[in-house]
């Protein structure tokens, strides 16, 4: 008997599995043929170990870099890029995370169905990295496990309702329409974004009047938009720390020039898997998630992923790139200046959040909300991470980080509670928020109730 | 058959419209039409017969062969519209 409950528990410990068995569940939810459900397990099962596998690759061309980087600056140098801290956090905190997206998602349909705040937040990917962050900080606390589970997919079903909604009124004014929600871990940045917008520019001037040339579009490949610029980052750096350190040291006579691209090309090999990996894990567990959530939530919002507003603006897109990535280099310079751990601006979170943020600047503020919208976005998202990974445990020295604004938020102040007050704080915290929501709610009936009478 | 969508990282958006035309090709009756999503760097032409882009990735779309570009990825009306046409084109 003890060692079938043994069994039991390792089944339930092994995330891989965990995750297979959380899809059979949607799989059989949704009363899938067996052939369907057996199929669904086993790639959501082999899409974990690709994930951890990305994540080894990746740690080999961080862990050169890092020393690299110490060695040429004498300073810690971060890139921040969520794929590769989240493969390295689920290498070991991955049955919290799978089990606290599951009781993410489900309090996400809960507290759509009970508040006025009808997002469904359907970007699988935002979810499973949020859950991950989620485990990451609470484990510090000294949590037990069931506390950990609910009230971290509390923190996160809690997260994924209120930042499409804090973006709300200005995706509103994009898409001329209530049907749709932004559901990205920049949501906070894009609605400072268009908050800023509103103040400094004038929309009548939009990005979209001027002629602009496209050439930059091969950029949203991501493999392509990773290795440049790590290529160049890992190339500078290895320059820096010179051909004698790094062939005695690190590539074991190979020319530093050389190993510099070679590593530059293997994280962009490490994320690639990486994000093969979470496609094999999401490609089952958010159509059920979608499937439960349309016949438990009526009006229910979807919350959908940044590049839904692209089509919108194609001018704002490039313009919010390149002066979210300016923000980042600026926000460089001062780091270097004052001597700060130094964060590296990716392309990918610059390009993703640094669009959207733009998209939401130009709606607002036209061209000049567009360039300051997603500048200070650049800016926001630079300096962010140093206030994130303290709170972040041993995870905060891995070389990567998390990019998006949503993680700083949701991060920040998890992870201060945590420090802080420790464990009761953070339970208070997240119960806090959910009682606001409610409270927002009851107001708003309140409100219609007296209009209508 | 086989039906593509594409987008730049190959998570969400190209996830959506997966699924979307899924619900389509089910209301046509049509659901041994396979579909599938890419990102732009692993998508290639043998992958799918036609490839679902948004009307921003429309230029670094073209070497997939048959492409369907989307004025707007989230009108569900155009994608209908447009999912039909292949179907009926084919058949």
């Amino acid at each position: 008997m003890n060692s079938f409950l043994n069994l039991l528990i390792n089944i339930a410990s092994t995330p891989a599995i965990l995750v297979a068995l959380i899809a059979v569940l949607g799989l059989g939810l949704q009363r899938k043929p067996i052939a369907d459900v057996v199929r669904g397990g086993i790639k959501t099962f082999v899409g974990f170990l690709v994930v951890t596998s990305g994540a080894g690759v990746i740690e080999n061309s961080l862990t050169p870099f890092s020393e690299m980087f110490k060695v040429a600056f004498n300073m810690h140098g971060v890139v921040p890029n969520n794929e590769a801290i989240v493969a390295v956090a689920l290498t070991k905190f991955g049955t919290y995370t799978a089990l606290i997206m599951l009781a993410g998602m489900a309090f996400n349909i809960l507290i759509a169905r009970v508040t006025r705040f009808k997002y469904i937040y359907l970007t699988g990917h935002a979810t499973l990295y949020m859950s991950c962050m989620t485990a990451v900080i609470l484990s510090t606390t000294g949590m037990s496990s069931v506390e950990m589970v609910l009230f971290g997919g509390l923190a996160v079903g809690l997260a994924n309702t209120i930042f499409p909604a804090l973006a709300q009124p200005y995706t509103k004014q994009i898409t001329q329409s209530d049907s749709v929600a932004l559901g990205h871990t920049g949501d906070l940045g894009y609605a400072l974004s268009g908050l800023v917008g509103k103040y400094f520019g004038n929309k009548e001037k939009s990005t979209e009047d001027i002629d602009f040339p496209k050439s930059l579009a091969f950029l949203r490949d991501s493999t392509v938009s990773i290795t440049l610029t790590m290529g160049i980052v890992y190339v500078i750096v290895a320059f820096f720390a010179g051909n004698h350190y790094i062939t005695k040291n690190l590539s074991e006579g190979t020319n530093y020039m050389v190993y510099a691209v070679q590593q530059a090309g293997i994280f962009a090999a490490g994320v690639f898997i990486i994000l093969a990996g979470v496609r094999l894990i999401l490609a089952e567990i958010v159509p059920a998630f979608k499937g439960i959530s349309e016949r438990l939530v009526p009006n229910a919002i979807p919350a959908l992923d940044c590049p839904i507003v692209f089509p919108y603006a194609p001018n704002a897109v490039l313009i919010g790139f390149l002066s979210s990535f300016v923000g980042g280099l600026i926000s460089l310079v001062v780091m270097i200046a004052t001597g700060m751990t130094v964060i590296i601006p990716g392309v990918v979170p610059h390009f993703f959040c640094g669009a959207t943020a733009g998209v939401y600047g130009n709606a607002t503020g036209g061209v000049k909300g567009a360039v300051f919208g997603s500048f200070i976005q650049g800016i926001v998202i630079s300096f962010m991470p140093i206030l994130l990974m303290p709170v972040l445990g041993d995870l905060g020295f891995e070389g990567s980080t998390f990019s998006d604004t949503d993680y700083g938020a949701v991060g920040i102040f998890l992870g201060n509670l945590a420090h802080s007050f420790g464990r009761i704080a953070v339970i208070v915290g997240i119960v806090a928020v959910l009682i606001l929501l409610l409270v927002l709610t009851a107001l708003k009936k309140a409100q219609a109730s007296s209009i209508s009478e | 058959m086989k039906i593509a969508a594409v987008c730049g990282s190959g998570l969400g958006s190209s996830f959506m419209i997966e699924m979307n035309i899924q619900t389509i090709l089910k209301e046509l009756g049509r659901e041994d039409i396979e579909v599938a999503h890419y990102d732009l760097g692993s998508a290639s032409p043998e992958l799918a017969d036609v490839f679902f882009v948004g009307q921003d990735l429309a230029d670094s779309a073209y070497h997939l062969g048959r492409v369907v570009v989307l004025k707007s990825i989230i009108d569900l009306d155009e994608l209908g519209e447009k999912v039909r046409g292949i179907v009926t084109e084919e058949s």
